[in-house]
């Protein structure tokens, strides 16, 4: 496991470099509660994401989508099954370890947006950064960099309550691609945004994956959110019911 | 953690603290109070220690007193034999390390002048006693040795029966009535003060022993000798000597207890020191108490705390902190808190008894010990009371943090 400081090696070579697929689930399940409370959030499902997808899950609640989601995020660990995160087994990893990985390779972009109040936009973005030890000059840099990404260049002093739905959301996004991760995992990113701001953010999204080559994985319920997506994996009851690659939308 | 981690989360407490000022003030109110309260404590506590060694370094200085009787209570309380001015000359003369010897013979007496009158000590005593005691004079002069030897009628007022008799009168050459005998003023005394224990110094008046034995008293007896040491380390050795002296006048054998006493000042401001020191000690506990009520404070509103924050705590984990770094987040918070308290409560307890010893009479004395001591404690019941609810947001599930509303 790489140390708070280590340089951030292209993760982007990493999968041709090893040949392992970026990631990978295999048979994997997840069980909640016990005996008759019981459920079967993933009943055994097999899933691969290469580098560079742009991948959107779908499913009606309870599918078993957002356990999923959850799984990929390293915030949860398959009670059976192997998850792999370029070739490396995430059920084996201690809690920290899983923090560490997040912490270099993924970004998270929420539905509620969940930016931290009463600090500025930079000092959101910044966030990650400071966890992996970054000087505050560079983290300035960086931070100032994505924003600008995003399209936020100039708000970088504007506390979330300044700023609309959208311009959050941006937020959120340029927090989740500053530390360069080799994933961004977004749940229902459009789910608080008028048709206008969802628009303008898948095709920011769309942009980050084709430009920036950041894989991402998205859930979402609405069907012209997934047309943005090269492939749509539907969910139902805790397994994966149809896996289709598609022409995206422009 | 890195040092810039650490850095960030420090400036990060304390915008979380300014943020609400007023919780923060409230919830740190049993730190300040609890520090305040030991501070000012402590201070005056030394503060009137000190007075007390000040002023019974003014009864004179490397003093000792001689005084007939057994430190023992025994059936036979003050049966021991007075002592004569023999005994005082003996002293004087013969101890190694005694610069001065004083013997005093007193009572109580009305003294008179014209349509005023006022009861004073009367002490009958040699022209040492100024030199022992420290005792200059305002105006006029000391007895001479004739008047001694003689026993003539002449009187030293102290500055109280001089006040109250004379007024602002000069008194050098009028004739007071002490009892039933007429007598000069020949000399007045400087004012000290009021004592410690309360007593007015000042009230007295000095005849010479050999008058007031003959014609107050009627007797040969001197209750107490003071005797001045050259130095103060020679106290010791002139106590030795004077016991040695004494057991040998009073013809006391070898191994059988001596029935008289030699103090020094130094232990009666050993026992006052004492005595005040548990004192201070007592409501140092005290105030400790509400230094562990602070604690629980502090806990208790770092507990509403983690819960307020418990979103954000899962966007940390989110992100990729780890368990301990959010720990280390809550429990600066904590200590930042605490730490503030306590300096607030040190300012406090110094100001307070700063503005308190003018009004008590007592100097202000700056204990660091204690200042340090209670900075340190702060921090550390911060540290102790915030570990709990820095445990609990560290050990947060992330996904279920993160749908807290």
């Amino acid at each position: 496991m790489p140390s708070e400081s280590a340089p951030r090696a292209s993760v982007r070579e990493g999968a041709t470099r090893t040949g392992a697929p970026l990631i990978e689930l295999r048979a994997v399940t997840k069980i909640y509660g016990k005996g008759e409370a019981e459920v079967r959030a993933l009943a055994g499902i097999d899933l691969v994401v290469e580098d560079g997808e742009f991948v959107a899950v779908m499913g009606a609640s309870g599918s078993g989508k957002s356990t999923c989601m959850n799984v990929l995020g390293c915030l949860d660990t398959p009670t059976a099954g192997e998850h792999r995160f370029r070739g490396v087994e995430v059920g084996a990893l201690s809690q920290d370890q899983r923090a560490l990985l997040r912490r270099h390779y993924l970004g998270f972009v929420f539905q509620g947006f969940n930016l931290l109040a009463r600090t500025t936009a930079l000092e959101n973005v910044e966030l990650p950064l400071l966890y992996r030890g970054v000087s505050a000059r560079d983290r300035r840099k960086r931070a100032l960099a994505a924003l600008a990404q995003v399209g936020l260049a100039g708000r970088e002093t504007h506390a979330p309550s300044e700023l609309s739905g959208g311009q959050q959301q941006r937020v959120a996004i340029a927090r989740a691609i500053v530390s360069d991760p080799a994933v961004l995992l977004a749940d229902e990113p459009t789910g608080n945004l008028d048709s206008a701001r969802t628009v303008e953010l898948m095709r920011l999204l769309v942009d980050l994956n084709r430009e920036q080559h950041i894989t991402i994985v998205m859930v979402t319920h609405d069907p012209t959110v997934a047309a943005y997506a090269s492939r749509i994996i539907t969910f139902r009851d805790g397994l994966v019911l149809t896996d289709v690659r598609q022409e995206q939308a422009a | 953690m890195s040092a810039s981690m650490l850095w960030n989360t420090l400036l990060m407490s304390l915008r979380e603290i300014r943020r609400n000022t007023m919780r923060s003030v409230l919830t740190t109110l049993g730190v300040i109070i609890g520090v305040a309260a030991v501070i000012a404590m402590v201070h005056l506590g030394e503060g009137a220690t000190r007075r007390i060694t000040n002023d019974i370094s003014s009864l004179g200085r490397n003093l000792l007193f001689v005084f007939p009787g057994s430190g023992r209570r025994t059936a036979t309380v003050t049966s021991a034999p007075p002592f004569d001015l023999d005994d005082a000359r003996a002293i004087a003369e013969e101890v190694a390390g005694v610069a001065g010897a004083a013997p005093s013979a007193g009572g109580a007496a009305l003294a008179v002048y014209g349509n005023k009158n006022w009861r004073t000590g009367i002490t009958g005593t040699t022209n040492d006693y100024f030199g022992v005691r420290e005792w200059a004079l305002d105006s006029g002069r000391v007895f001479l040795e004739s008047e001694e030897l003689a026993g003539t009628a002449v009187c030293v007022l102290g500055a109280t029966p001089r006040k109250e008799l004379f007024g602002t009168t000069d008194p050098l050459g009028a004739t007071i009535r002490i009892g039933a005998i007429s007598c000069e003023v020949i000399g007045v005394l400087y004012e000290k003060g009021r004592s410690t224990f309360g007593d007015d110094q000042d009230d007295f008046i000095a005849v010479p022993i050999a008058m007031f034995q003959r014609r107050i008293a009627g007797n040969q007896d001197v209750g107490v000798i003071f005797v001045s040491a050259v130095s103060a380390s020679a106290t010791t050795e002139a106590q030795r000597g004077i016991d040695a002296l004494m057991r040998q006048r009073r013809r006391i054998a070898d191994g059988d207890d001596s029935d008289f006493l030699v103090r020094d000042t130094k232990e009666i401001t050993e026992l006052a020191s004492k005595a005040t020191g548990v004192l201070t000690a007592l409501l140092g506990a005290i105030a400790s108490v509400s230094l562990l009520v602070g604690g629980i404070g502090i806990m208790n509103i770092m507990l509403v705390s983690v819960t307020e924050r418990t979103r954000e705590i899962g966007i940390r984990l989110a992100i990729g902190a780890r368990g301990r770094e959010v720990l280390l987040q809550f429990l600066v918070e904590a200590t930042v808190l605490s730490t503030l308290g306590g300096l607030a409560g040190i300012v406090l307890g110094l100001g307070g008894s700063y503005l308190a010893s003018g009004p008590l009479g007592l100097p202000f004395v700056l204990v660091p010990k204690i200042v340090v001591i209670a900075f340190v404690f702060s921090a550390a019941v911060g540290v102790a009371f915030g570990f709990f609810p820095a445990r609990k947001a560290a050990k947060l599930n992330p996904i279920e943090a993160l749908r807290y509303e």
